[in-house]
């Protein structure tokens, strides 16, 4: 029996690439009346499943993933982490 | 020239871009399913149509990319076949590595739908070189993700290598140097995000995206008639 462990894989925005929908919702915050919103970015998280033991291997495997597909890593950083 | 056009679920210009092809070149291309695994024999170009694969999950173009028929395309690209990529078919290829750069949401966060003047960068392609060194042209742009990131780096390279085949005259979307289209190293992959297919006939707006398809024809069939 496999254990099955669960990882969270944050895609975020390099820092210096310009975030559109994040300064759209900068201004929306603005004039909801939250003053002092200075920046915005927008990422994606993806949660998932995975039935492997060893969690080096897994952290590897999660980091092939995100070169191979999960994040487009010309614009975009990951994290990986275990819940 | 044989010519192949690829289909996705929720592809939607792969028809458009058939006619354009076959007015071209006289015979229906083929329409290549994403599930293949590899192209019909003799094809001299692989052309990527616009749409929405796969609903832009995760990010436009990321899933078609990793297809079965899209390691087929890399393999046809590395021999030095000749791709063309239209929109969605520009991120696909961006997606696959196929092209630099990359392309996120338009600056102005709107699906921009209309026609846009261009001018031609370059001649020396096989899609551009029935155009004119700074020719004014008007293609269709509809897109939501067409804004063309390049680092100052990136777009040494491409000003210095004469890669850039078109750019915006009146920026759409917020590309980087108002980028509209891209070569590759080798000059026979061109990825841009307006519509040269949707500007083939004179009814419904234009004709000034014929040559780009005709050009093809005078490149690639006088190079299919030299490897007979």
């Amino acid at each position: 029996m496999g254990a099955r462990m669960k990882a969270r894989v944050e895609v975020t925005l390099k820092a210096g690439v310009l975030d559109p929908q994040g300064e759209a919702i900068r201004h929306a915050l603005g004039s909801l009346g939250f003053d002092g919103v200075e920046d915005v970015r927008v990422g994606k998280v993806i949660e998932l499943e995975l039935e492997m033991q060893d969690r080096n291997k897994a952290r590897a495997e999660l980091e092939r993933m995100c070169e191979k597909l999960l994040a487009n890593t010309v614009i975009e950083d990951y994290r990986v982490e275990f819940l | 020239m044989r010519a192949g056009v690829l289909v996705f679920p929720g592809s939607n210009c792969d028809r458009d871009l058939a006619v354009a092809l076959e007015r071209a070149t006289g015979a229906r291309p083929a329409l290549i399913w994403h599930k293949e695994t590899s192209l019909p024999e003799g094809l001299d170009l692989v052309a990527i149509p616009g749409g929405f694969s796969f609903g832009d999950h995760l990010r436009c173009g990321a899933i078609a990319a990793r297809s079965p028929v899209m390691r087929a395309v890399v393999d046809f690209a590395a021999a030095g076949g000749h791709v063309l990529g239209i929109c969605n078919g520009f991120q696909i290829l961006i997606e696959a590595g196929l092209l630099p750069g990359a392309l996120m949401r338009n600056a102005g966060l709107k699906f921009v739908c209309r026609r846009v003047p261009l001018r031609v960068e370059t001649t020396e392609s096989a899609f551009t070189r029935r155009y004119h060194q700074g020719e004014r042209v008007e293609f269709p742009v509809a897109h939501h993700d067409g804004n063309y990131v390049a680092g100052p780096e990136l777009r040494a390279a491409l000003e210095g290598e004469g890669r850039i085949a078109f750019r915006y005259l009146d920026n759409p979307n917020g590309s980087a140097g108002d980028i509209a289209g891209v070569l590759s190293r080798n000059r026979r992959i061109l990825g841009l995000m307006p519509h040269p297919e949707r500007a083939v006939d004179p009814a419904i707006g234009g004709t000034d995206g014929a040559r780009l398809f005709s050009g093809l024809v005078e490149a690639l069939g006088s190079e299919t008639l030299e490897r007979a």
